[in-house]
């Protein structure tokens, strides 16, 4: 059993997962094109709900700080997304330039939104509970409610129709494997962003810091850096990439509601639970997990499809009380 | 032992407000006061079991509605497929009981032992999942439009609990004595009994090593509590009370449906309580659920009038609308963490008393 253990080690452990989960799959499945079409599904949900969980779950590891109101950067970065692109509408016809150009400008918008509100409420909501979670968890969930508020104030409740640009928009047929383009591009977007992290914190001298902040906070602060000028950079980072996730996640429903955020806070928190707090490669790796299985199990069994997700926890759980690949020990 | 002038205030205002619930049906005398008072009771009950966990033993639960559900669709499950009479009542009750209890000590024994943060996570997981399998097992619960049902005859408008010669009502202060009153006077006996209930359990050694919990986990598990053991008993308790606060408040409706049973609306309004009023404090549940129940109903009324008074400003007519009352509240509620995190009751207590002495060691140092 040790050697077993062993050998698995080498061979990347639990990142292999994702892979055995897609292998049980492919036999109870069947078919392979509708594997095929499954996988794409999830590895693509996955990267969107990694670009959603990925700041959560860094501010966690690096500050001891949990963001109950995190949703709201997602709702407000699908919101601000949607309105972008309803106001270039006339962008989105003109030819694949105008239409990419419009797309950048939506994305960018969500990305800037994200920033700045992520900035605010660092400051404003945030610095005056650090080091307490009890108020931490009741602040921020103020917080959350307030700005479902406002949303519900500036968009209303009816659910809005995202537009998306046409050459987004169909599906690439391979054999009998048809595969969604869009689905295609979340995916896409989500690697490049995991990649561009990865380098951030493994290449450069703030990722260093970042990372030296995780694992002991108070040594990095002895030596003379300010790590609170860093966790309002990390904050407004991660603000940033679940504001990009809701967008991404926008274009993917293509009708969003108020409840998109709150939706998907449940998703979020399964995932970085599973994950393991403040590692982004355990997030990266419950975020796979989370998406396949809810594409798999929605196809096998839709009854289950509700609670799968709260029962692979509960099992990860009970394995690894303390997640996948914990950063913070 | 002197009391202090904040604490005073503090017990006579509890007198006040138990003579208004008591006499409520005579007090108020329509359909609309007496909704408020019983869902009022109900409340109390609801946030004085949540205040068990958050304010006593420092357990942040997001899955109290699930358990005040569980009890709801118990009784009105029971009552639905039984018809109205009491054995549908107790069993309904019972089996909401049981299934909170089961579930409560799963997640306790299994999530109790990681970190405050993770228990609010799973809780709020939980709580999701069983709020969509509630819509979504329709053939059971109804979905989203919940279950309507008749509750024993005692309760019904038609009873007469007293006739005089004529074969009419009596009236007593020009109330009729019908089923109706009767149904209040359930709600209210069965709330109280479970309030002096839970106000029993924090003198007790029980509330002492909860504190102890709360105040310095590692000290209490040093002198020989077994704290992973107390959390669990706590949370099963709290759930407990919650669940037959629900099934009361089933009873009292006649209706059960995610909106007034499961919804994450009701827990929003249950954190708010417990923070207005004061964790902590049994008191603060009161003084919380009577501010936020009275609010419920009565601000919204009043927020319609400013609304349409602003209406030719843009955004603030939005803001100030009748449905985004929750909007203010939060507000309030961001603002009561900051300034006042020890609520109403605790802040008021406070007031006038000797600050405690410190335990030991300079004040300051920890």
């Amino acid at each position: 059993m040790d050697k077993l253990t062993d050998t698995l080690g080498r061979y990347g452990g639990v990142n292999l997962l994702p892979l055995a989960l897609a292998g049980v799959a492919f036999f109870l499945i069947g078919a392979p094109s509708s594997w095929v079409t499954l996988t794409v599904a999830g590895l693509s949900m996955g990267m969107m709900v990694f670009l959603m969980a990925s700041g959560l779950s860094l501010v966690f590891g690096l500050m001891d700080v949990l963001n109950f109101g995190h949703s709201a950067f997602v709702s407000f970065g699908a919101f601000v997304a949607a309105s972008v692109l309803a106001l270039l509408g006339g962008w989105l016809d003109g030819g694949p330039l105008l239409a990419s150009a419009a797309l950048a400008l939506a994305l960018i918008a969500a990305i800037a939104f994200g920033l700045a509100a992520g900035l605010f409420f660092e400051t404003v909501i945030i610095r005056p509970v650090y080091r307490d979670h009890l108020r931490q968890i009741l602040i921020t969930m103020g917080a959350l409610i307030v700005s479902e508020q406002i949303i519900l104030a500036i968009w209303g409740g009816t659910p809005i129709t995202v537009l998306r640009p046409p050459f987004l928009e169909g599906a690439w047929i391979i054999g009998d494997v048809s595969i969604e383009i869009y689905r295609l591009f979340a995916f896409v977007l989500g690697a490049a962003v995991f990649a561009g992290l990865m380098v951030l914190l493994n290449k450069t001298r703030i990722g260093l810091l970042i990372r030296a902040g995780v694992e002991n906070r108070e040594m990095v602060e002895a030596l003379g850096f300010k790590i609170n000028r860093l966790f309002i950079g990390v904050f407004m980072l991660g603000s940033a990439l679940a504001a990009l996730g809701g967008a991404m996640w926008a274009g993917y429903e293509t009708l969003i509601t108020p409840a998109l955020g709150g939706e998907m806070m449940i998703v979020v928190f399964i995932v970085v639970i599973i994950g393991g707090l403040g590692s982004i490669e355990g997030t990266l790796l419950g975020a796979l997990i989370v998406g396949l299985t809810a594409n798999y199990i929605g196809y096998l069994a839709p009854k289950l499809a509700l609670a799968s997700n709260m029962i692979l926890m509960m099992a990860i759980l009970m394995w690894r009380p303390s997640g996948l690949r914990p950063a913070v020990k | 032992m002197k009391q202090s002038i904040g604490s005073l205030t503090v017990k006579s205002a509890m007198l006040v407000i138990a003579a208004l619930l008591l006499f409520a049906p005579f007090l108020f005398q329509d359909i609309r006061a007496l909704e408020v008072a019983a869902r009022i009771c109900i409340f109390i009950v609801l946030v004085a079991s949540y205040d068990l966990l958050i304010g006593y033993t420092g357990i942040v639960s997001f899955a109290h509605t699930m358990f005040f559900g569980f009890g709801a669709y118990g009784s009105a499950i029971a009552l639905k497929q039984m018809g109205p009479g009491w054995d549908a009542v107790a069993l309904g009750t019972v089996a909401g009981v049981v299934v909170s209890l089961v579930i409560a000590a799963a997640i306790g024994l299994i999530s109790l032992r990681v970190k405050a943060i993770f228990f609010a996570m799973i809780t709020l997981a939980a709580a999701s999942v069983v709020l969509v399998l509630a819509s979504q097992l329709s053939q059971i619960t109804g979905g989203e439009d919940g279950i309507t049902y008749r509750t024993p005859d005692l309760f019904k408008t038609a009873t007469k609990l007293a006739v005089d010669e004529d074969g009419k009502v009596v009236r007593w202060f020009g109330v009729k004595l019908n089923g109706k009153l009767a149904a209040y006077y359930f709600v209210f006996a069965t709330s109280l009994v479970l309030f002096l209930a839970m106000l029993r359990i924090t003198v007790s050694p029980l509330g002492t090593v909860l504190k102890a919990i709360r105040e310095n986990e590692a000290r209490a598990e040093a002198i020989g509590y077994r704290v992973v053991a107390y959390r669990t008993f706590v949370f099963c308790l709290s759930a407990v009370v919650a669940s037959i606060a629900g099934s009361v408040y089933a009873i009292w409706l006649k209706y059960t449906g995610p909106d007034t049973a499961l919804s994450f609306a009701i827990m929003i309004d249950i954190l708010l309580m417990v923070v207005i009023g004061g964790m902590g404090t049994m008191w603060g549940a009161v003084i919380g659920a009577v501010l936020m129940v009275m609010a419920q109903y009565y601000l919204r009324d009043l927020m319609g009038a400013a609304s349409e008074a602003v209406a030719g400003i843009p955004l603030l007519p939005e803001l100030l609308a009748p449905d985004r009352w929750l909007f203010w509240l939060g507000i309030i509620f961001i603002l009561l963490v900051y300034f006042f995190p020890k609520g109403i009751v605790g802040t008021l207590t406070a007031k006038g008393a000797r600050p405690p002495e410190p335990l030991e060691g300079p004040v300051g140092v920890k």
